[in-house]
């Protein structure tokens, strides 16, 4: 194992009777960024925690670097951690605080400043250092904590929700930021958040939690085009789920849908009733009935200005749309009829 | 953990070979005993060798470490051994020092022996054994692996249990030893304890007086609900009226808290006694007869209630304040008046406070001391009994210690009780996060009865205080109102001839005092602070009955405490009646739980992640709370240093058993001069006093605050 990985063995974590983690095994690969997503609750940040070794795992064994860390105090780790209050020093200056982990180490005074600012150029902030973390505003605040943990260059940068307590726009400009940064110094990042479009924006990798243990794993494209589970595919990226059966398998397979069957190019489906995944954009409206279409009465109309948004009422049940703005949109009550193609239809486990 | 152990396995050795193991005369600091290393300053390892060979015992732990530190490799091997080295080897001293006492040995064994005090280089070899022991319990894994949290969470134990539970001990102990010194048995206990003279209500049916701890009972309750009401109106007049006078009301709050015992209860005598000034006048005037009503147990409220009600004031302003405004604003919104709002909304999420608030005045009552021993009369309260049971004319231990057990289990009912029904619900509305929004102003006619109540009363204390400056002024007041400075003289009087003399009859207990308190306020500040770091913290394993014990402290009454330590420390192993320490260790302990709860408040609102930031950065847990925590926590080291400085001054029920001909306190000084009617020096010397700590209150605001004001507005972590 080279520097910078990242390797849970069977690792479980319980407060008390409450599992919070059930036994999980991962590998994270030096140098790429991994995001940890998932719903609040979900073991997320305990497996962050567990990593900067703020929590020692009740069993199971951790290894960063190729190292057993298992039972290594965090002051001992070399990883750093953002937090998602940023948890500047409120008592020290911006340098002080982007210096507090080499002067803690010991590193001469001389080196220790220099390497701060340099950090501090790198985030942006060159020129802030005299000022107290409450004289920044939270953008910048933010940026400071980012500083302080790549300063002390660790095998592994952590980031918890780092975006949180940011507006929409800026959340934005900072993660593209913190990617760059990432990539500029090659650092292993594990990255939690419980926003999936941050998520989709900035890893190499996603690993999406649920109930204490990993629902699904893979690169942001294969999250959102092969989802296993009714769960990913809401998670990521909005979907409709239809109830369908699958009625025959093989290199094709072949459902039911209300009185449709439709052959679709899917393989390795196994028979029975599954939920077909459809998303918003990939359905059609029109007035007129078409090969394949549902009737779709519209329950709700939202103008967005570069896109309406419909909630539809369909035999299948309730169906989201998204469509592009058009001269002449439906309006509530209208009576539609809803197509799409075979092509875009995913089938996931009832 | 390794070079940890190692480090302390070394430290404990040199105190074992180099350090005087028994105490010395002119204490270690003195370096006297350099001269005589064979004698008096000899070693623990140089008495092993002497004839006094069960010194060879703590040596065994030692070993048992070096050996597991030389043999061992594997982490969890080497923490069990250092665990079981540590133990042994603390158990092994302890059991020597408890067996062989310094007029003979117990249970029969090594019959002959005898030894003194345990001196320094017992105490060193000790945190030896003790660390080796702390850091065997972070190699297993606890307090997160870190031998530093473990440590310090085993020097408080250790601390807490020498210092609080093993003189308490004593008291259990002795308070069934029969009569006639005929050894221990439980059948005079219950006799005694319930005995009328303690639980008598004869003076509800009018045939004679009550027993001490009816008339303890029935005025630690009125003092707790007078104090708690009048509390609360100086809270609510404080923070929901628009009274103009604010300022001036909280220096009135403040004065009683720094004005050291007996004080009011003079000025009250001579105001209302029978020679008293108000009495003399109404009796000149109205010809109205002059009785004693202020000896007995309406005066001793009346004093108490001028002493108390600011402790109630500054816990109930915290309650009220925190009180949420959008609550209170919901309420409104909801239709509620302002009567409806308080009534329903405010009130009851002011309850833990009045819980709390009531509790310390039943408390700080039933322990007060000053006031009873100058009011009392005729009847008897525990406190004082105690006190004379042990200092009168015929000493009786067993009697004092079942009369502490009667006080403490008072104390300790009101404690759980209090624990037990706000553990039971939840009020809590401050969140950390400041809100927007104004309290609700009082109806008027709630505002009246606030100010009806807390103003007479304001004034009276004022009229009071006044009064007292001019008592320290006049010969003898009552009698001889001439103006002169000489109680002043007597007491502080200084002459130059050939350099500078200091002859005043209370300059040694003033500059004893100052001493004292000087020592002790950093270091209860700083067991506090610790114990309050470590609750908030670190997660480990008893965490509950580590904190309830620290707590104990606070329910045990001074004079319990006074005696304990005068049962517990008389004699070997630790005999430290008559120094110095003595008085600090029990300042120390007595005033520590007020440091805990402070240095709880305070660092519960600093974010935790703080912490880890640091932790994460590559700071150990000593470093975080030297760099991080502490330069936070400025306020709250102020409040527990000038806390535990003013009552190291103020106390006199503990102190008053343990202080010395060499070691007075200014407390005792004065209860000898009350006691020797010579009430104009006791009050020229309180007024010294309470000027000393206003200016000791000050510098201390100066040196620290001016240091956190610069962060006191961004605590939050954002």
């Amino acid at each position: 194992m080279t520097k910078g990985s990242v390797r849970f063995d069977n690792v479980t974590k319980r407060f008390g009777a409450v599992v919070a983690l059930k036994p999980l095994s991962l590998d994270i690969a030096p140098g790429t960024l991994v995001t940890l997503l998932g719903p609040s609750g979900c073991g997320k940040t305990t497996t962050l925690r567990l990593i900067a070794g703020l929590e020692a795992p009740t069993d199971g064994r951790i290894l960063i670097g190729g190292e057993d860390v298992t039972h290594l105090s965090a002051t001992y780790r070399a990883v750093s951690m953002v937090f998602q209050s940023y948890a500047l020093f409120p008592h020290m200056t911006v340098a002080e605080n982007v210096a507090y982990g080499l002067t803690v180490k010991r590193v001469p005074r001389a080196e220790a400043r220099e390497r701060a600012e340099t950090g501090l150029e790198m985030v942006g902030l060159k020129g802030f250092g005299e000022r107290l973390p409450s004289e920044l505003s939270g953008g910048q605040q933010q940026r400071v904590a980012v500083a302080r943990a790549i300063v002390l260059e660790p095998e592994v940068l952590l980031l918890d929700e780092p975006l949180s307590n940011l507006d929409a726009k800026l959340r934005r400009q900072v993660r593209e930021e913190i990617r760059q940064i990432q990539q500029t110094l090659g650092l292993t990042a594990v990255y939690v958040t419980h926003d999936q479009e941050e998520a989709m924006a900035v890893s190499d990798r996603i690993i999406v939690m649920k109930n204490a243990e990993i629902a699904q794993e893979g690169t942001p494209g294969d999250l959102y085009d092969r989802p296993n589970s009714a769960f990913i595919a809401d998670f990521i990226g909005d979907a409709n789920l239809i109830d369908v059966e699958v009625t025959a398998s093989g290199k094709e397979t072949e459902i039911e849908l209300l009185d449709h069957r439709l052959r679709v190019p899917l393989s390795g489906v196994s028979s029975g009733p599954a939920k077909m995944v459809l998303r918003p954009h990939q359905l059609r409206l029109s007035r007129e009935p078409g090969p394949v279409t549902l009737p779709a009465e519209v329950g709700y109309a939202a103008y967005l200005g570069n896109s309406v948004q419909y909630t539809l009422n369909t035999p299948a049940g309730q169906v989201f749309a998204i469509m592009p703005p058009t001269a002449n949109p439906f309006r509530q009550g209208d009576n539609l009829h809803l197509g799409f193609d075979k092509e875009d239809i995913r089938l996931v486990p009832a | 953990m390794r070079r940890t152990a190692g480090l302390w396995l070394l430290i404990g050795l040199a105190g074992y070979a180099l350090l005087p193991w028994y105490m010395v005369t002119g204490g270690v600091l003195s370096f006297g005993w350099l001269g005589d290393l064979s004698g008096e300053g000899a070693s623990a390892l140089l008495w092993s060798l002497s004839g006094r060979t069960w010194l060879w015992l703590p040596l065994f732990g030692f070993a048992g470490a070096a050996l597991v530190l030389a043999l061992k490799r594997d982490q969890l091997q080497t923490a069990r051994g250092l665990v079981a080295s540590g133990a042994g080897g603390l158990a092994l001293m302890a059991g020597q020092g408890l067996v062989i006492l310094g007029h003979g040995t117990r249970f029969g064994l090594a019959e002959g022996a005898s030894q003194p005090g345990m001196g320094a280089g017992a105490l060193v070899t000790a945190a030896g054994l003790l660390f080796i022991l702390t850091t065997g319990i972070s190699g297993l894994g606890r307090g997160r692996g870190d031998a530093f949290i473990t440590g310090m969470v085993g020097a408080i134990v250790a601390l807490v249990g020498i210092f609080v539970f093993y003189p308490m001990a004593f008291i259990l102990v002795s308070a069934f030893e029969l009569k006639g010194g005929a050894g221990f048995g439980i059948s005079e206990f219950f006799p005694r304890f319930f005995a009328p003279e303690i639980w008598s209500t004869a003076c509800f049916t009018g045939r004679g007086y009550c027993g001490a701890a009816m008339n303890s009972l029935i005025l630690g309750l009125s003092t707790a609900l007078g104090t708690t009401l009048l509390g609360l109106s100086f809270a609510l007049i404080f923070t929901r009226t628009a009274f103009p006078a604010k300022k001036f009301l909280r220096v009135l709050t403040i004065l009683p808290i720094i004005t050291p015992p007996f004080v009011i209860g003079l000025a009250l005598i001579l105001l209302f006694g029978r020679a008293g000034t108000v009495t003399e006048f109404f009796s000149d005037m109205f010809g109205w007869e002059k009785t004693r009503w202020l000896y007995g147990i309406w005066g001793v409220w009346l004093a108490q209630m001028l002493s108390f009600t600011p402790i109630a004031f500054l816990v109930l302003i915290g309650v009220v304040e925190g009180v949420s405004p959008s609550m209170e604003e919901a309420s409104q919104t909801l239709d509620a008046n302002r009567w409806q709002t308080f009534r329903y909304v405010s009130l009851p999420l002011m309850r833990p406070g009045l819980a709390n608030a009531f509790l310390l005045g039943f408390i700080e009552s039933l322990a007060d001391f000053g006031n009873p021993l100058v009011l009392s009369g005729n009847e008897n309260f525990l406190s004082t009994e105690i006190y004379f049971a042990i200092v009168g004319t015929v000493a009786d231990p067993a009697k004092a210690a079942i009369l502490s057990l009667v006080l403490l289990s008072l104390t300790l009912t009101a404690f759980l009780a209090q624990r037990y029904w706000l553990g039971s619900k939840n009020y809590a509305t401050v969140t950390g996060k400041a809100d927007a929004g104004r309290h609700a102003a009082l109806n008027p006619v709630l505002r009246w009865t606030c100010y009806l109540v807390a103003i007479p009363w304001a004034a009276f204390t004022m009229i009071l205080y006044v009064l007292i400056v001019f008592g320290s002024f006049v010969k003898l007041w009552g009698y001889d109102h001439t103006l002169t400075t000489e109680h002043y003289k007597r007491a502080f009087g200084i002459v130059h001839r050939n350099g500078w003399h200091f002859i005043g009859s209370a300059w040694d207990s003033y500059f004893t005092t100052l001493t004292i308190a000087s020592l002790a306020a950093p270091l209860t500040a700083a067991v506090g602070l610790a114990t309050a770091y470590l609750l908030v913290r670190q997660k480990f394993f008893g965490k509950d009955a580590f904190e309830f014990s620290t707590m104990l402290s606070f329910a045990i009454p001074g004079t319990v405490i006074g005696v304990a330590y005068v049962m517990a420390f008389n004699f070997p192993p630790i005999e430290l009646t008559g120094t110095g320490l003595i008085l600090i260790i029990v300042f120390i302990f007595r005033n520590m739980p007020v440091g805990v709860r402070g240095g709880i408040a305070a660092m519960s609102q600093l974010d935790r992640s703080l912490d880890e930031a640091s932790i994460t950065l590559g700071a150990n847990s000593a470093t975080t709370l030297r760099r991080v925590i502490l330069p936070l926590m400025g306020p709250a080291i102020l409040a527990a240093l000038t806390y535990s400085f003013v009552r190291a001054i103020t106390s006199v029920s503990a102190v008053i058993f343990l202080v010395s001909a060499r070691y007075n306190m200014a407390t005792s000084f004065i209860v000898g001069r009350v006691e020797n009617g010579e009430y104009g020096i006791a009050i020229a010397y309180a007024a010294v006093l309470i000027v000393t700590m206003l200016l000791a209150v000050l510098a201390l605001q100066l040196v620290i605050g001016r240091r956190t004001l610069r962060r006191a507005d961004r605590i939050e972590a954002h």
